[in-house]
């Protein structure tokens, strides 16, 4: 009886560690991912839900900003790069001097939604406009039919992806006001709009919430209906580069990013589906 | 024999580590941030009076960010010097020994709190509250980051102000009762101008402290560019400037290395900080005691 319980037991010791030795050579194919923190969400989402359904390859999701996403694709130690703002002239040069061919997928789009304090009583602003109010021409509220009161300015920080698109859209090459709040995150700036009065910024989609009033711009509610339809003029494609067009387990993932579950994941976490 | 010999070597590497990561570090970020004195001149980037790292044609003058370092931290040492070396007077000459054993740890307690929280506190709170009382458009500026600085640096003056104190010899206070002082007197003419070096070294060491702070002025400076004209105007020292343009910054642009120019004006500064104690607390602490 006792030597019955020694195999026994040995027995399952052995089942132990052989199951446990064979997850571990099952999971030795692996994706990196780093990059924007705008994207992070549908990456994390997408790589939980991806795992799930092929257990042989784990996929690892860093963030840390478009700019490191790429010089990580660039350098080898990411499979896919995760950036809110295509990638630059100078990024590609540097790629093709080590032999990286940065590819661009379009996983999802996001709007964005140009946010004032709810005691705000204007409900709608042009393109024109919001660039005289971000440049400094406007810096009260009655030119655009408000009450007398100083507009705060408030944008996000010079480097991020979300400046990028909005000096793109609505700057048009000019230079954001000195006297501009620059913040370090969507939620700052959703924060910050939500409790100072008269204040005006810009944040994701994702980010809107019954704290912050979001305007109509040139007429267009911001909405993923608007943007999906093209008629929300302040959206940008959000990216996840890869070096050369995807293959392999690679493939096997963006495949799943573009499928309707990981599109649902996008739009779950506040975007715009692609497909 | 061996043994104390390994054990000599052991800690005799432990001692060097320090050593190798303070060069790594200037190593670093001198050789990631000279480019930017290159590229665009040595006193167009300390005076250049415009910071626009992303436009076209970029612009990279950091004195906006170094004129708002020098408010918030001189704001910053108006709050602390004044709580700082009152506490550390009341703690070390006037309390009773109870109220001491009570206050004490709970100033040490006010260092331990993270500075994400004092972020977050100055953030929701206290930012609203300066923008209603002083009926200001927006309560992220220099002011409320200087109150916020100031408060966290209070525990750094008044503990090493304390120890200061602490060291004066009870002599000193002895002659002055006998001479007819009263303890007024006692702690502003003979134990203050004693302990003189330790509550200069600690001013110096809390204004490095505050200058070197990042989370929080990230937080609650409010981060405009512009050469601030008040101090109810938001602004952008040097650390929230790196902290929030780096992450997303192309590795090996000029604004990259503008960043690493900063890194190294900061280092400098906090760096020349650093010897200007050593030095008080040596020669002068010598002659004063």
């Amino acid at each position: 009886m006792k030597k019955f319980k020694m195999f026994l037991l040995l027995f399952v010791l052995m089942s132990a560690v052989f199951t446990g030795s064979n997850s571990l050579y099952a999971a030795s194919k692996s994706i990196t991912i780093t990059g924007s923190t705008t994207v992070l969400p549908i990456a994390q989402m997408a790589a939980e839900a991806f795992m799930d359904i092929h257990e042989d390859i784990s996929v690892s999701v860093r963030g840390g900003g478009s700019g490191v996403g790429i010089a990580a694709l660039i350098d080898g130690r990411a499979d896919i790069a995760d950036a809110s703002r295509p990638i630059k002239t100078k990024e590609i040069m540097l790629a093709r001097e080590k032999g990286v061919d940065p590819y661009a997928n379009v996983v999802a789009r996001d709007g964005l939604a140009i946010v004032v304090h709810p005691d705000v009583p204007v409900d709608s602003i042009s393109i024109e406009d919001l660039k005289k109010i971000f440049t400094g021409e406007i810096e009260n509220w009655k030119d655009l039919g408000g009450p007398d009161k100083a507009i705060v300015t408030i944008s996000r920080d010079y480097s991020s992806g979300t400046f990028e698109v909005f000096k793109e859209l609505v700057l048009e090459g000019a230079k954001v006001s000195d006297g501009a709040l620059m913040l370090a995150s969507n939620k700052a700036v959703a924060t910050t709009v939500s409790i100072t009065p008269y204040s005006i910024g810009y944040i994701g989609l994702g980010y809107l919430s019954d704290e912050v009033k979001a305007l109509k711009v040139d007429g267009v509610v911001a909405s993923e209906e608007t943007v999906r339809k093209g008629e929300y003029k302040l959206a940008r494609p959000l990216f996840m580069y890869t070096n050369g067009e995807p293959s392999g387990i690679i493939k096997t993932f963006m495949d799943f990013v573009f499928s309707p579950q990981g599109q649902g994941i996008a739009m779950e976490v506040g975007f715009v589906p692609v497909k | 024999m061996i043994k104390e010999k390994l054990f000599k070597y052991l800690t005799q590497a432990a001692a060097l580590c320090s050593v190798v990561f303070l060069f790594g570090i200037i190593f670093s970020i001198f050789k990631e941030g000279y480019a930017i004195f290159a590229e665009v001149g040595f006193f167009k980037f300390l005076f250049g009076k415009s910071w626009h790292p992303t436009h076209y044609p970029p612009e990279f003058g950091i004195l906006p960010l170094i004129i708002s370092s020098l408010v918030v931290t001189s704001g910053a040492l108006i709050v602390s010097v004044p709580l700082g070396v009152g506490s550390a007077i009341y703690i070390s000459e006037l309390a009773h020994p109870k109220a001491k054993e009570f206050l004490k740890p709970l100033v040490e307690l006010l260092a331990g709190v993270p500075s994400v929280i004092y972020g977050l506190f100055g953030m929701a709170f206290l930012g609203p509250f300066v923008s209603r009382v002083f009926g200001l458009p927006i309560g992220l500026n220099a002011f409320t980051a200087s109150i916020i600085l100031g408060v966290m640096v209070v525990p750094i003056i008044s503990s090493i102000s304390e120890d200061a104190i602490n060291s004066i010899p009870r002599q000193l206070r002895e002659a002055s009762f006998a001479l007819g002082a009263n303890k007024w007197e006692t702690i502003i003419k003979v134990v203050l101008p004693a302990a003189k070096s330790g509550v200069i070294s600690s001013v110096v060491l809390g204004f490095g402290r505050a200058i070197g702070e990042t989370m929080v002025v990230l937080m609650v400076a409010g981060g405009a560019t512009a050469i601030p004209r008040s101090i109810f105007k938001p602004v952008r020292p040097m650390t929230s400037a790196i902290a929030a343009e780096m992450g997303e910054t192309t590795m090996g642009s000029s604004h990259f290395h503008a960043l690493f120019g900063i890194a190294i004006v900061l280092f400098i500064v906090t760096f020349v900080l650093n010897l200007i104690t050593e030095w008080v607390m040596r020669t002068k602490g010598r002659n004063g005691t």
